[in-house]
């Protein structure tokens, strides 16, 4: 397992590089990396990565954060981090998932989720491009999507997948952002029940979701489709000419439950699934859905109040292709695909054959003839598998090792990471012909270009996420970073600009031109829109209540001081909620609040905003608390008391601050 | 009057009329932490944020020096100056009308001295605000002052302070340079009289 980072890759790689001596043998001319021919950065390279002292990168780009669960931030061309984005994981530094108002964004049926491994940011799209609304990513461990904000740069909605295992084909838009998807990369019994696992063929089922977002971003299930228990990994949906339809990639069509390395690697082809979402549309409003029980979560950040709230979903609607003709068709794919990509015309579906020797690329207009014929090869569950012959458009050959994922510079060019031999081939659509490429540094997964996924790439540069990080960079332990690669696309060669860490690990990543997101972004929240039932809006609203043992009090902070700061009458097995508002409305000054011995994590409170930490002093005696944010020139005197009774004593509420 | 005087001291009077649509003075201030700027903006009846929440914000930096806090609806100046522009627009359109040469000079000269009073009123404004100091103030400098200049720029601490007039205190500027002419064109100094007695004797 040297090479393991995740189970996943680890399996992966194991098996891939025992049988490489096969593949060299009969297989894909394996091309030697040309050996640093872009590795020399030179001056000029340096020039084009340097964002000057004060000023702006070109695009924004999101990375996901994998086992990390967060989003990060940044800048390109430059490889500087912003900000993460806390998602599906509890963040410590600004009490995501600790404070009162965020604790309800992490839970799903399964109770309260603290962690999950995220791993495909998706910008929301109008026609077709990136419109900078929203991003959207993916849980895959405890299925769910979340949609991020870009005003905010917050968590602004999740919602949980149910009837699925493994959520990693998600959570790809359409055009316009009509639905995200979602699938089961682990086929489960559905509805889950207790059954042998050897019995996966007759009881496991995977299924597709179609999530509807609505104009606000909104999401609701719309509806799932069951399909049969393979492993759905990828997905994107189509674009101009295969507007209304979505393509997902699967694996272990053998259907194996154990040793999935060996036993799930056994038939030549695969399927890519290509499901027309505009007929499932009309199944359902003709009612051929079943209503099926469900349990699941959806939380969303109510703007007002700044309060996650949750509302759980009872039920959902579910198709059946045997029921729904034309629903779904099977496109045999070599082999063991991963990627699935459509090109910015609609009409090419690039896959990555992570086992095969050659890229497949179907073609559209040609699946269509091949329903048209029912040129089928088989059915399977009602659903027509396509003849591959009919429906593919060409090969690129020569294409390295292991390709995953492909994406679009929007001048005619493909570009496919190759996973095994470590290096990003360049090809032409149309003649298929690879045309350039360049080494990585190690072990790429996804490749990012801007828009590379959308009608209008911004094909000037492409990212590289690299897995094996090694040699790279100063070694810090057993554990290392991820990292990226920076390549100049611009021109005939690709070249080498900047090589980056990365956090946690980022499985794909999106970027957008900073000019579109950056007037819209939010500096502060209007104290006077702020609706949290315990703000004070003014030191004069702040105190103390007691209901029982329960003690609220509501806070302020302004530069330089807590209101009120010293605070008496708290007792022993009280259950204290400090409600802290920031009454700043100025750009850039947040204040924290901690309190010695809070089984908790600190609040940082944004201007405008109100945060909620929960503390149950176990001894009497008095405790600081204070601003844990630089705020001012007096922060270190931003600070206070509270006095802890006995629990018996008779100690009335006393709080004031400055007298 | 002559009728060119006339003119111009109906365009002067009217003129004033922007100073209730348009801002008088600005106050900005510059600072590393504050790359976008911070300010206020003086209007007839109120003092804004050159942005939103600049008020709060100036009144918050001000609180360490122990200034006290600016509240324009406490002050008596802006509760005045609505009526003043008003009395001013009247008394000059009654003057227009009646075409005497001594309401124009009347009007010429009420103008300056509200004019100097007003700038007076606001260096006794920016003296008191500057000067009359919380004792208790978290940040105190030995002989600062924190008085922001009449007109100018000047340095207070990590502060560059900027005092200008704005849009409307241009307009009633002009407005009394357009009624100045006005006065001169239709009195006896008049140049152009004088040049034209010397052409045509």
């Amino acid at each position: 397992m040297l090479f393991s980072r995740s189970t996943r890759w680890s399996a992966l790689s194991t098996i891939l590089i025992l049988g490489l001596a096969g593949l060299f043998l009969w297989g894909c001319p394996a091309k030697k990396p040309q050996q640093n021919q872009s590795l020399m950065s030179s001056g000029d390279a340096a020039s084009q990565v340097y964002v000057a002292p004060g000023q702006y990168d070109e695009f924004y780009g999101f990375f996901s954060g994998g086992f990390s669960g967060q989003v990060t931030v940044y800048g390109l061309p430059s490889g500087r981090l912003f900000k993460i984005i806390p998602v599906f994981s509890q963040f410590p530094e600004n009490s995501y998932g600790y404070s009162e108002e965020t604790k309800a964004m992490l839970m799903t049926s399964y109770g309260f989720v603290p962690w999950d491994d995220s791993h495909h940011p998706e910008l929301s799209q109008t026609n077709g491009v990136p419109d900078g609304r929203w991003l959207f990513i993916n849980a895959n461990n405890t299925p769910r999507i979340a949609r991020i904000d870009l005003k905010t740069f917050e968590t602004d909605e999740i919602i949980e997948i149910p009837n699925s295992g493994g959520n990693h084909a998600s959570p790809f838009c359409t055009m316009n952002t009509e639905y995200v998807v979602a699938s089961t990369r682990f086929s489960v019994p559905i509805p889950n029940e207790d059954v042998s696992i050897e019995t996966y063929k007759e009881n496991f089922k995977g299924t597709i979701t179609f999530i509807k977002v609505a104009e606000d971003g909104d999401m609701e299930i719309a509806f799932q489709i069951l399909v049969p228990g393979f492993n759905y990994d990828l997905s994107h949906s189509g674009k101009g000419a295969s507007h209304g339809w979505s393509f997902f990639t699967c694996y272990n069509t053998e259907q194996a439950n154990t040793l999935l390395e060996v036993n799930a690697s056994q038939n030549d082809k695969d399927f890519i699934a290509a499901v027309n979402w505009k007929k499932a549309e009309e199944y359902v409003a003709q009612g051929k859905a079943k209503e099926m029980p469900a349990t699941y979560f959806n939380n969303k950040m109510n703007h007002k109040t700044h309060i996650a709230e949750s509302k759980v979903g009872k039920t959902v609607k579910v198709l059946t292709p045997a029921e729904c003709p034309g629903l779904i068709y099977y496109l045999p794919t070599p082999k063991s695909p991963h990627g699935v990509d459509v090109d910015p015309t609609g009409e090419y579906i690039a896959a990555g054959g992570k086992l095969a020797t050659v890229i497949p690329v179907h073609s559209f207009s040609k699946m269509l003839k091949a329903i048209e014929d029912k040129a089928f090869e088989t059915e399977i569950d009602g659903i027509p598998v396509l003849k591959y012959e009919a429906v593919m458009a060409g090969e690129v050959e020569n294409c390295g090792l292991g390709p995953l994922h492909t994406e679009f510079d929007g001048n005619g060019y493909a570009y496919t990471s190759a996973f095994i031999s470590s290096e990003v081939v360049k090809w032409k659509i149309g003649t298929w012909e690879v045309v350039d490429r360049i080494p990585t540094y190690y072990s790429i997964g996804h490749l990012m270009i801007p828009g590379g996924d959308s009608q209008k790439p911004w094909g000037k540069y492409l990212v590289a996420l690299n897995k094996i990080t090694k040699d790279r960079y100063l070694p810090t332990g057993p554990e290392l970073c991820q990292s990226a690669q920076l390549i100049d696309i611009s021109g005939d060669k690709m070249k080498l600009l900047l090589d980056f860490p990365t956090m946690g690990e980022p499985h794909y990543a999106q970027a957008i031109p900073a000019d579109i997101l950056m007037p819209n972004v939010t500096k502060i929240y209007p104290l006077e829109e702020n609706q949290h039932p315990y703000a004070a809006k003014s030191e004069a609203e702040t105190g103390m209540t007691r209901d029982g043992n329960t003690v609220h009090i509501k806070m302020t902070t302004i530069r330089t001081h807590f209101a009120p700061d010293n605070l008496e009458g708290v007792k022993v097995g009280d259950k204290v909620y400090f409600h802290v508002t920031n009454l700043e409305q100025d750009w850039d000054i947040p204040h924290g609040f901690a309190m010695k011995g809070a089984n908790t994590a600190e609040l940082l409170i944004m201007p405008g905003q109100t945060r909620t930490y929960v503390w149950e002093p176990q001894e009497p005696g008095v405790y600081p608390f204070y601003c844990t944010d630089f705020c001012s020139a007096l922060h270190q005197e931003m600070s206070g008391y509270v006095r802890v009774s006995p629990k018996n004593a008779n100690v009335s509420f006393k709080y004031h601050v400055g007298e | 009057m002559k009728m060119t005087s006339r003119i111009l001291f109906a365009v002067a009077v009217l003129m004033l009329i922007g100073a209730y649509f348009l801002p008088l003075w600005q106050i900005m201030l510059e600072a590393p932490q504050y790359p976008e700027g911070i300010g206020l903006i003086i209007w007839y009846n109120d003092i804004v944020g050159y942005k939103p929440n600049d008020l709060n914000n100036v009144n918050g930096l001000n609180h360490y020096i122990g200034m006290r806090p600016i509240e324009p609806e406490n002050i008596l100046e802006l509760k005045i100056i609505p009526y003043i522009i008003g009395f001013m627009i009247l008394f000059g359109l009654l003057g227009v009308i009646l075409g005497r040469k001594k309401w124009l000079y009347a009007w010429v000269i009420t103008l300056m001295i509200l004019g100097i009073v007003g700038l007076a009123d606001y260096y006794r404004w920016g003296y008191d605000y500057g000067h009359n100091l919380d004792p208790t103030a978290a940040i105190k400098v030995p002989g600062q002052s924190y008085q922001p200049p009449l007109i100018g720029s000047k340095k207070i601490l990590n502060f560059t302070s900027y005092s200008y007039p704005a849009t409307g205190g241009w307009m009633i500027a002009i407005s009394f340079v357009i009624a100045v002419l006005a006065a001169i064109h239709t009195s006896k100094l008049c140049p152009l009289d004088r040049l034209r007695r010397r052409l045509h004797p």
